[in-house]
C-alpha cells in the first residue's frame, strides 16, 4: 500500500521567485516552454487555446462571408419580381447552404470559439484543458466546412433547407447526394462543438484560479457554461436524427418512412428538439458578452448577478422545452400545442430579468461611456426586442399558423438571431480585439460601420415583416408582379447592400488597424476581469505569476491583492487544478504540448466521413486509419521526458516498484 | 503587467499532488461529459422506439420477437464484467501495477466473449434492419451499443498494451480508473436497451 499524505498549499512570505529577476528568469523559461516555434510544422501542430480560437473566429467569420454572398444572391433574386437571376434549383441550394452555413458553420462555432480565446484568460489558467483535443475540434469543423463547399461547388449542395426535413430529404425525394452532404457536414460540426463544449466545461468547473469561486466568475463565463450544457444535451438529439436520415438513405433503414411504420414528423421532434436549444446556444454567450461590455462601460458590477445567472440557467432550461412551436402547423393534439405555447411564452420571464438588468445597469452607471462596443450591445435592446416581441406572436397558435412558412419568420427569426447575436458578437469582436492583437480598433471607423448595419439590418428585415403578412411565402425563388410585392422586397434589397458595404467597412477597421491601430496595452477600457491583467496578446502562458481572485471584478479592487501563486514548474506547461465550488488548489498537472496527431486524426475521420457517403462499408474501413490515428496520439512518446518529469517532480510509481 | 502583485505574501502550490482521482481529475470531468452525450443519444433512441410503437397498431409490425435466451446470456456477461472491472479500478486506485495487468486482462477477456454473443444475438434479433421501422430502431439501439462495446474493447486494449511496455506513472493509473468508470456506463446503459429491446415487443 502506498498511502500518501497529501500536503496543502501554504501563504509564504516575501518569497524570492516573486523578485523582478527571478520573475524575468521564470518568464523567459516559461516562454521556451509554451511556446511552439515556427514554420509550418509548428503552426499545424498548435494547441495554445488563443492560437485555436483565433483561427476558429477568422474561419468561421470565412464562412460567414460565404454565407453574406449567398444571402446577397438571393436578395438580388428577389430584387424584382420574375427574375431569372438564380434558377429554382440553384436557388434551393443557396438558401440550404446559407442556412446551414450560417447556423453550422458561424454562429456556433464563432461564439464558442470566443469562449475559447477568452474562457481560460478569464479564469485566471494558463491553459484550457484538453488543448489537443481542441485542436482536433477545430480541424473537424474546417474540413466539414470545406468538404461542404466543394460539394455545393460541384453541385452537390444541401437543397432542402437548413432543417433539411424529410420526406423531401428521404430516399424518395432526395435527389443524388445533396441531402447526405447536409447529414455528414451536421455530423462534422456535432463533433467539433461537443468537443469544445466539454473542453470549456472542464476548463470552468476545474481550473478557476483560486479565490474564483463560483459566484465570483464573471458572467460570461457563466454564460459559456451553460451553453456548453446545451450543447451536450441537445447535440445528441441531432446526431441521431442526421444519422437515422442517411441511414434510411444509404443502408434502407425506414425511420421516416410512413410506408414502412416510420413517422416523417419523428424527423421533426428530434430536429427541432436540438433546433431550439441551438437557437439558445448562438444567444447565450452573446448575453455573456452583453454583461462584460454594459458593466464595464457604466463603470459598475452588473446589477443582480444572481438573478443573471438563474436567468441564463432558466433560459437554457426551459428552452428544452419549446421545440414543438415549430411544429403547430402539423396537426398535433391541442393540449400539446397550449403547453407549449404556454412554454414558449415563459422564455419572456428570465430574458426580461435580464433586460431590465441591463438597463438598470446603464441607469445606476458610475460615469456612462459610448463606445464603439457599447453601441452595438445597445442596438440588442431595439432590435433583439423588436425580434422577441414576433417571437411572442409567434408562440401562439392561431397566429403562427397565419404567417407559418411566410416571410414574417424569416424577419423574426433574423431580428432574433443577428440582434441577439451578432450585433453583440460584432461588439464582443470590437472590445477584445487589443486583447487579441494588441491594437485598438478605430473608434470613427467603427461607429460609420455601426450605424450602416444598424440602418441596413432594419431596411432588409423590416419589410420583411410586412411581406409575411402579406402572404409571401418562404423559400421561392421568385413571384409574381401582380402580387404587388416587389417595392418592399426591393428596399429589403437596397438594405442589404448597405450591409454588405457595413462589412467591409467593419473589414478594413480590422486590416487598417492590424497595423496602424493605436497599441492598446494591457487594459484599454478599464475593465474588471482577468483577461485584462495580462499583456496584450497575452503571452503563450497567459499569466505570470498566476493570480488570484478576492472579488468578482479583481481589477477594479486592487486593494484586495489577493497572493499570487509560486511554486508552478515553468519546465514544463503545468497547470493548476482546483476545486469545483471554491476553487481551492487540488493538484498541478502537466498540459500536454504541441502534436501533429490532432490533424492526422482529423484527416483520418474526414475521410471515413466521406467515404461513408459513398459507400456504407466505408464507415467499417475509413474506422480503421482512425483507430491508428488515435492509438499514435495516446501513445507516449516522450518516455525518457515523462520520467524526468516524475524524477523532478516526486518519484513515480513505476520507479518505486523497480 | 500593470496588476503587480504586492510581494509580500505568495500562496505557494510546490507542495500540491500531481494527480487526483475521480472528481478530482480533469479525466474524470471529460469522461462524465462523454457520459452524458452518449447517455442522451441512447435516451433518444428509446424514445423514437417508444414513438413509432405508438404509432403503430402491432408491435412489431410482423415476425416474432427477439429471442430472449443470447440477449440475457450476454447481459449476464456483462454484468459479471463488472468485477473484475472493479478489481482492475481498486487496483489502480492503490497503485497496484500487478493487480491492474492481472485484472484489465480478465476484462478483456470479458470484452471478447461479450462481443462473441453479441454476434450471434444479432441473428436473433429476427427482424432486419430494413424490413421496416422496428427492425431499424431495433438495430439501431443494439447497434449503437455494440460500437460503445468494440471502441471500449480497442481502446482498454491499447491501454493495457501500455501498462504492460510502461513507462507507468500515476497519471497512468487515472488512465485506468477512468477507463474502468466508463465501462460501468457501458454496462448500465445496456440494462435499459435490453429492457427495451426484448421486452418492449413484449409487452402491450
Amino acid at each position: 500500500m502506498m498511502a500518501r499524505e497529501e500536503k496543502k498549499p501554504r501563504l509564504v512570505e516575501r518569497d524570492t521567485r516573486l523578485e523582478s529577476d527571478a520573475l524575468g528568469r521564470e518568464r523567459s523559461l516559461l516562454d521556451a516552454t509554451w511556446s511552439n516555434g515556427r514554420g509550418l510544422i509548428a503552426w499545424m501542430a498548435e494547441t495554445d487555446h488563443k492560437a485555436i480560437g483565433r483561427r476558429y473566429i477568422v474561419t468561421a467569420f470565412g464562412f460567414f462571408a460565404l454565407g453574406g454572398i449567398l444571402a446577397a444572391l438571393m436578395r438580388i433574386q428577389l430584387a424584382r419580381p420574375e427574375n431569372t437571376f438564380l434558377s429554382p434549383d440553384l436557388y434551393n441550394q443557396i438558401f440550404s447552404m446559407h442556412g446551414t452555413t450560417m447556423m453550422f458553420l458561424f454562429a456556433v462555432p464563432v461564439v464558442l470559439a470566443m469562449g475559447v480565446y477568452l474562457v481560460p484568460l478569464m479564469v485566471g489558467a494558463r491553459s484550457m484543458a484538453f488543448p489537443r483535443m481542441l485542436a482536433y475540434s477545430y480541424w473537424m469543423f474546417l474540413f466539414g466546412g470545406i468538404f461542404l463547399y466543394v460539394m455545393f461547388f460541384l453541385n452537390t449542395g444541401p437543397d432542402n433547407g437548413w432543417f433539411s426535413y424529410v420526406p423531401l430529404a428521404g430516399p424518395e425525394f432526395g435527389y443524388g447526394k445533396r441531402a447526405d452532404v447536409w447529414a455528414q457536414l451536421i455530423t462534422f460540426t456535432e463533433v467539433s462543438g461537443l468537443i469544445v463544449a466539454t473542453c470549456l466545461v472542464c476548463t470552468i468547473f476545474k481550473m478557476r484560479t483560486p479565490g474564483m469561486s463560483l459566484h465570483r466568475m464573471p458572467l460570461f463565463v457563466w454564460s459559456m457554461l451553460i451553453t456548453s450544457f446545451m450543447v451536450i444535451f441537445a447535440m445528441p438529439s441531432i446526431i441521431i436524427a442526421s444519422t437515422c436520415l442517411i441511414m434510411d438513405r444509404l443502408i434502407s433503414t425506414h425511420f421516416f418512412n410512413q410506408a414502412e411504420g416510420g413517422d416523417p414528423l419523428l424527423w421533426q421532434h428530434l430536429f427541432w428538439f436540438f433546433g431550439h436549444p441551438e437557437v439558445y446556444i448562438i444567444f447565450l454567450p452573446a448575453l455573456g458578452m452583453m454583461s462584460e461590455v454594459i458593466s464595464t462601460s457604466a463603470r459598475r458590477k452588473v446589477v443582480g448577478y444572481t438573478e443573471m445567472v438563474l436567468s441564463m440557467s432558466a433560459t437554457a432550461f426551459i428552452g428544452f422545452g419549446v421545440w414543438v412551436h415549430h411544429m403547430f402547423s402539423t396537426g398535433l393534439p391541442q393540449l400539446g400545442q397550449s403547453f407549449f405555447t404556454a412554454a414558449s411564452i415563459m422564455i419572456v420571464i428570465p430574458t426580461a430579468i435580464q433586460t431590465f438588468n441591463w438597463i438598470g445597469t446603464i441607469w445606476t452607471a458610475r460615469r456612462l461611456q459610448i463606445t464603439v462596443p457599447f453601441l452595438y450591445m445597445a442596438s440588442f435592446f431595439f432590435i433583439f426586442i423588436i425580434g422577441g416581441l414576433t417571437g411572442v406572436m409567434l408562440a401562439s397558435v392561431p397566429l403562427d399558423r397565419q404567417v407559418h412558412d411566410t416571410f414574417f419568420v424569416v424577419a423574426h427569426f433574423h431580428y432574433v438571431l443577428i440582434g441577439g447575436s451578432t450585433f453583440p458578437l460584432l461588439g464582443g469582436i470590437f472590445f477584445w480585439f487589443p486583447k487579441i492583437t494588441g491594437r485598438m480598433l478605430n473608434r470613427r471607423i467603427g461607429q460609420v460601420s455601426f450605424w450602416l448595419l444598424f440602418v441596413g439590418f432594419n431596411l432588409t428585415f423590416f419589410p420583411m415583416h410586412l411581406l409575411g403578412l402579406d402572404g409571401m411565402p418562404r423559400r421561392v425563388y421568385t413571384y409574381p408582379t401582380s402580387m404587388g410585392w416587389h417595392n418592399l422586397n426591393l428596399l429589403a434589397s437596397v438594405g442589404a447592400a448597405i450591409i454588405f458595404v457595413s462589412l467591409l467597412v467593419y473589414l478594413v477597421n480590422i486590416i487598417v488597424s492590424l497595423r496602424h491601430g493605436v497599441v492598446a496595452g494591457e487594459n484599454p477600457w478599464g475593465a474588471s476581469t482577468l483577461e485584462w491583467a495580462t499583456t496584450s496578446p497575452p503571452p503563450p502562458y497567459n499569466f505570470a505569476p498566476q493570480l488570484t481572485v478576492a472579488s468578482s471584478e479583481p481589477l477594479w479592487h486592487s486593494e484586495l491583492a489577493p497572493p499570487p501563486i509560486v511554486g508552478l514548474a515553468a519546465d514544463k506547461r503545468e497547470v493548476l487544478v482546483t476545486y469545483l465550488l471554491d476553487a481551492e488548489p487540488d493538484h498541478r498537472y502537466p498540459m500536454p504540448g504541441p502534436s501533429l496527431w490532432p490533424l492526422v486524426a482529423a484527416v483520418a475521420t474526414s475521410v471515413m466521413f466521406v467515404w461513408s457517403i459513398f459507400q456504407a462499408w466505408g464507415v467499417v474501413w475509413g474506422s480503421i486509419p482512425i483507430f491508428l490515428a488515435l492509438v499514435g496520439w495516446f501513445w507516449p512518446t516522450k518516455t525518457k521526458e515523462r520520467l524526468e518529469q516524475g524524477v523532478r517532480g516526486r518519484m513515480t510509481v513505476s520507479e518505486s516498484l523497480s | 503587467m500593470t496588476a503587480h502583485p504586492r510581494h509580500d505574501v505568495a500562496l505557494d502550490v510546490t507542495e500540491i499532488p500531481t494527480f487526483g482521482f475521480g472528481h478530482r481529475s480533469l479525466l474524470w470531468w471529460a469522461t462524465a461529459s462523454m457520459m452524458i452525450i452518449e447517455g442522451m443519444v441512447f435516451a433518444m433512441v428509446i424514445v423514437s422506439y417508444v414513438y413509432l410503437k405508438g404509432r403503430t397498431p402491432h408491435w412489431p409490425p410482423s415476425g416474432p420477437s427477439p429471442d430472449l435466451f443470447w440477449g440475457t446470456l450476454n447481459t449476464v456477461v456483462l454484468l459479471a464484467s463488472a468485477v473484475p472491472n472493479q478489481l482492475t479500478k481498486k487496483a489502480a486506485e492503490r497503485f497496484d501495477l500487478g493487480g491492474v495487468r492481472l485484472w484489465m486482462a480478465v476484462c478483456l477477456v470479458f470484452a471478447v466473449a461479450f462481443n462473441t454473443i453479441r454476434f450471434v444475438e444479432f441473428q436473433h434479433l429476427n427482424v432486419r434492419w430494413d424490413t421496416n421501422a422496428y427492425g431499424s430502431v431495433v438495430w439501431v439501439l443494439v447497434g449503437f451499443h455494440t460500437v460503445h462495446v468494440i471502441t471500449d474493447f480497442l481502446d482498454s486494449s491499447v491501454l493495457a498494451a501500455l501498462i504492460f511496455v510502461g513507462p507507468v506513472d500515476e497519471h497512468r493509473f487515472v488512465d485506468v480508473s477512468e477507463n474502468s468508470l466508463y465501462w460501468y456506463f457501458v454496462v448500465l446503459t445496456w440494462l435499459p436497451i435490453y429492457a427495451v429491446v426484448y421486452f418492449g415487443s413484449r409487452i402491450a
